[in-house]
């Protein structure tokens, strides 16, 4: 009986275990070809994206910044370039005891609190094999002295990288500008991907205005990097491309000795070729040092240069803005003959002032007793005012203003420096617009001998004066001549936009004013004769006194009972030679007095470097 | 595979060496198959370090013995001896709760002076030996009272490994002694009943887990959420099985593995490695040769003669299939990591022995069949 319950459960139980195990195999059956589903959906359906995260997993970008390019002057004398500056590195995994290593080092280079705190600071968010800098810009000496003990310093090394360097220092500087770390707003106008990298940016002058043409094409190199980020191999390589060298048109000699004769009073001074356009000499005074900048300025040297009362950071030459004062009385006496308003032998009778018919408002001239009867060449070669009263108000404000515009005043020249400011040309609309005021007939008075609302930039003056020494040939002025490539000798011009001339009614005309202009350092009379006397070579000019200060109906002007803020700017533009113009200046010196007296030594000066120690 | 299709008595005269040696060809050549490819990828993965693949070797070749000698026992011994082994290992995972030593964060070795080993190693195959010993004598399908015992002999030491902690194994040995009920004929309605259980039952596991293991769960659930801290293994295991494709990037090409952004790349997340260098094509050839191994073992089973065999046999092949299975799961993300290696590929020794002491037993239940009269 047993027996047969046992057969029969046997049987009974087979039968089962073969069902279950049937079952199970089903359930195995089931997962195993969900798990091929799933990767069939890895390996095939998802596999692009799959293989792009693991070659962003191995693959790394490097960009390698390029050099920048280096700025040379007319002549080839260099006037920005990069120079080696050392670092000191510590490569934490090669280091036994790091406070040891900095207590050791802080005795042979200089480490200051600063230097620690950036340590720290770096050292936290990178790994142990990759280096982390303690000190940027070591000097010789230090470099020297950790040289000689290299061997005790396990994991500490000393890189060399370029920096930039103004071998002339403040040379120039209102020119070139300089270039500074990349900060939050450089960020907002360049793309982040060019300066990989890169560390430094122009920042004013043609260190920025030519920032796409000097930085460069950075470069890359694609290395395979394992899981901690140590670098295996490099896979791909693109070259960076070094930024393009440039050539100034400004000569590095002529600048100099510009400068100086400035005897650091504050002014501006532009020498501009008429015949190209090309500006030879850009000086704006006082100066400053650009490498300063270069790795950023301490904050007391700083404040001490923007609190300085003569303001060595403010750029005179571009953005200065003066009253013209008597300078522009030959562009007004043009513009009376080319309008045959007046004539050249036309005379007018100057007692000293000047009366609008029917008032009683006198306008005086600068020569309290007059200067008797003048015609066009005496106005100009003695500087009358009352003859420019007369002229001015015979053409009215809105011809006035239509001609001087033909000379660019009241615009930007288009120099290609950044930051130019435009002046002011006034007119009726100018006035409508800015003031909701009339336009007063005294204004056209005050307006004809450069006073009143009229703002010039001695850029503007130069580049003026330029035009009106060629015949009303027009040039934009420029300062970079040519680019040139790394690898290269050839220089590649930078096309100069040709501008519209200025319209010519008959060449007599300028003439005559030239003439006049001449007459002013050479005449008997003149008010630059002083300069002219032992001249080795005719030139033509005009002075220009510029009130900063209105006097009162019958005051005197008395420098030394004002204070020096309220003297009046001294002016003075020239061209030499007259027959055939090589070089044409504008110069202003703030609170300098008398054009005679201050403006035009400096002007003779620049003149007698470029013309008698470089004669054509 | 005419092995396969033995038929189920066989007389004195096919007796051959398979049957003096106590070894079954079949499950042999599947079992030395995967070990063998195992080896080119942890030489692989192990990025050219023989020390590492001859140690893998040495194991093999001590796991191998070790079913050499276990195939020689008799089904009956072991079944004579089944609750005194299942005693002692009770016994030693006490133990070990009270004076074990503490690796990587969890009590799981016992340092028996001249040796340290892990007593809940022992139980994955005490547990199943035991359920099927409790049920040899009894009827088939049990009772509820006997499921109840059965239930405990195996819930017992599965909670004693769990809060040592160590999820991995303990769920292994429950699934295990689960196999084992299941095999007997748990009823589906019973079944069902459990699985209710378990869904309403899962917060209160939360409650008590510790937070590496919640850590695990919200991983799996989204291992974006952390991609550098825990999610990291899933994360980076996915991409290279992916980046993969179908014929993978070549033996020691993989980049996961050998620029080492793979964890854990030559013990549990080997699978990865293999899905890297050798594709889908690669996968699927393993995933054959597992398979066959599933199926061999559960005929063995099938044509065991007594209940004790079958349910211990099937139980065995079963569990063989959840390591497998829980392993690639999650490598692949579709299951939480738990920490269970690749059966035979994954680098590490313990679990490997236990795991051929299992394949011994099966070949010991396939040859010591007696010759039944019709």
């Amino acid at each position: 009986m047993p027996i047969r319950v046992t057969i029969k459960d046997y049987l009974f139980e087979s039968h089962l275990f073969m069902q279950r195990s049937v079952q199970a195999l089903i359930f195995a059956a089931v997962l195993v070809a969900v798990l091929i589903g799933r990767l069939v959906h890895l390996q095939v359906l998802a596999h692009e994206h799959y293989i792009t995260l693991s070659d962003d997993n191995r693959i790394k970008i490097l960009p390698q910044p390029p050099n920048r390019g280096l700025i040379f002057d007319r002549n080839g004398l260099i006037l920005a370039d990069n120079l080696p500056s050392y670092r000191l590195e510590l490569t934490l995994e090669q280091i036994r005891d790091i406070d040891a290593t900095l207590d050791a080092l802080s005795k042979l280079v200089n480490i200051r609190d600063v230097d620690r705190k950036r340590f720290e600071k770096l050292r936290q968010r990178t790994p142990v094999f990759k280096p982390v800098a303690l000190r940027f810009h070591l000097s010789d000496d230090e470099v020297a002295r950790f040289a000689i003990n290299r061997h005790r310093f396990p994991g500490v090394d000393i890189v060399a990288g370029l920096s930039r360097h103004y071998p002339h220092g403040p040379l120039a500087v209102h020119a070139l500008g300089y270039v500074g770390r990349i900060d939050e707003r450089d960020l907002q106008r360049i793309d982040a991907s060019d300066y990989s990298g890169t560390t430094h940016i122009g920042k004013v002058g043609i260190e920025r205005t030519y920032e796409d043409v000097l930085h460069g094409t950075v470069g890359y190199r694609q290395v395979e990097t394992n899981a901690e980020g140590r670098i295996l191999r490099t896979l791909v390589r693109t070259p960076p491309v070094p930024g393009e060298n440039l050539y100034l048109t400004v000569d590095a000699e002529l600048q100099s000795v510009a400068e100086q004769a400035f005897e650091g009073k504050a002014g501006a001074a532009i020498a501009i070729d008429p015949n190209n356009g090309d500006i030879l000499a850009f000086v704006s005074q006082p100066t400053y040092d650009p490498n300063l900048f270069v790795n950023g300025i301490d904050t007391e040297t700083y404040q001490a240069l923007r609190d300085d009362d003569k303001q060595p950071l403010f750029n005179r030459a571009l953005r200065g803005q003066y009253p013209p004062g008597s300078t522009l009385k030959p562009f007004v006496a043009l513009g009376g003959l080319e309008q045959g308003i007046t004539s050249e032998h036309a005379d007018t009778y100057c007692p000293g002032f000047y009366r609008l018919p029917g008032k009683a408002r006198k306008y005086r001239d600068w020569k309290r007793g007059g200067h008797g009867t003048v015609d066009l060449t005496i106005a100009i070669a003695q500087s009358c005012d009352v003859y420019f009263y007369d002229l001015a108000l015979s053409m009215g404000i809105d011809r006035l203003h239509g001609f001087l515009s033909l000379f660019g005043f009241g615009e930007r020249t288009g120099i290609d420096i950044i930051g130019e400011l435009p002046g002011l040309l006034p007119s009726r609309q100018w006035k409508r617009a800015a003031r909701n005021l009339p336009w007063f007939p005294g204004e056209t008075l005050i307006a004809g001998i450069g006073q009143g609302f009229m703002l010039t930039t001695p850029i503007q003056l130069a580049s003026a004066t330029a035009t009106l020494s060629k015949f009303g040939r027009h040039l934009k002025p420029h300062i970079v001549a040519s680019t040139q490539q790394y690898d290269d000798i050839e220089l590649t011009p930078v096309p100069v936009e040709p501008l519209a001339d200025t319209p010519v009614e008959d060449l007599h005309h300028w003439t005559i004013v030239i003439n006049a202009m001449r007459e002013v350092v050479h005449g008997k009379r003149g008010t630059a004769r002083k300069i002219g006397e032992d001249s080795k070579f005719e030139f033509a000019g005009k002075t220009g006194t510029a009130q900063v200060f209105g006097l009162k109906q019958e005051e005197k002007y008395e420098a030394d009972k004002l204070a020096e803020e309220l003297h009046d700017h001294s002016l003075f533009i020239a061209f030499a030679p007259v027959d055939n113009p090589r070089i044409a200046v504008a110069v202003v010196i703030e609170h300098g007095g008398s054009g005679s007296a201050v403006a035009a030594p400096i002007a003779r000066i620049i003149l007698d470097q470029y013309l008698v120690e470089k004669p054509s | 595979m005419s092995t396969l299709l033995d038929t189920s008595r066989e007389d004195a005269s096919k007796r051959d060496w398979q049957h003096i040696l106590h070894f079954d060809a079949a499950l042999l050549f599947g079992l030395l198959a995967i070990s063998a490819l195992g080896l080119f990828v942890l030489y692989s993965s192990a990025g050219g370090d023989q020390q590492l693949v001859t140690r893998q070797i040495v194991r093999l070749g001590i796991a191998f013995g070790g079913m050499v000698v276990v195939a020689q026992l008799r089904p009956q011994w072991l079944q004579r001896w089944t609750p005194w082994l299942y005693g002692l290992g009770l016994t030693l995972l006490i133990a070990v709760l009270v004076v074990g030593d503490v690796g990587k964060g969890a009590q799981r070795w016992l340092d028996l002076g001249f040796v340290r080993f892990q007593p809940s190693e022992m139980m994955k195959l005490a547990v199943p030996m035991m359920v099927a010993w409790y049920l040899s004598d009894k009827r088939l399908p049990p009772t509820y009272m006997r499921l109840l015992i059965a239930g405990t002999l195996i819930v017992t030491p599965v909670l004693l490994i769990a809060v040592q902690p160590d999820l991995g194994t303990s769920l292994l040995i429950a699934s295990a002694g689960f196999f084992a009920l299941f095999l007997a004929g748990l009823s589906w309605k019973l079944l069902g009943g459990l699985g209710l259980l378990a869904t309403a039952g899962a917060p209160v596991l939360w409650h008590f887990m510790h937070d590496y293991q919640r850590q695990r769960v919200i991983t799996f659930l989204d291992p974006e959420q952390d991609p550098l801290g825990t999610g990291y293994h899933i994360i980076q295991s996915k991409i290279a099985i992916g980046s993969g494709g179908l014929f993978g990037k070549g033996w020691l090409n993989g980049t996961q593995a050998h620029l080492e952004f793979l964890p854990e790349r030559s013990t549990d997340f080997i699978f990865a490695v293999l899905g890297e260098e050798f594709g889908l094509f690669g996968i699927g050839v393993i995933v054959v040769i597992y398979s066959f191994i599933i199926v061999r073992s559960l005929y063995i089973a099938a044509q065991a003669q007594d209940t004790y065999g079958r349910l211990l046999g099937g139980s065995l092949a079963m569990t063989f299939f959840i390591y497998f299975i829980v392993n690639t799961g999650m490598v692949t993300g579709l299951l939480p990591v738990v920490g269970l290696p690749l059966p035979l590929v994954s680098y590490g020794g313990t679990s490997m022995v236990t795991l051929m002491a299992g394949f011994g037993i099966l070949m010991s239940i396939h040859t010591h069949r007696k010759l039944l009269a019709t």
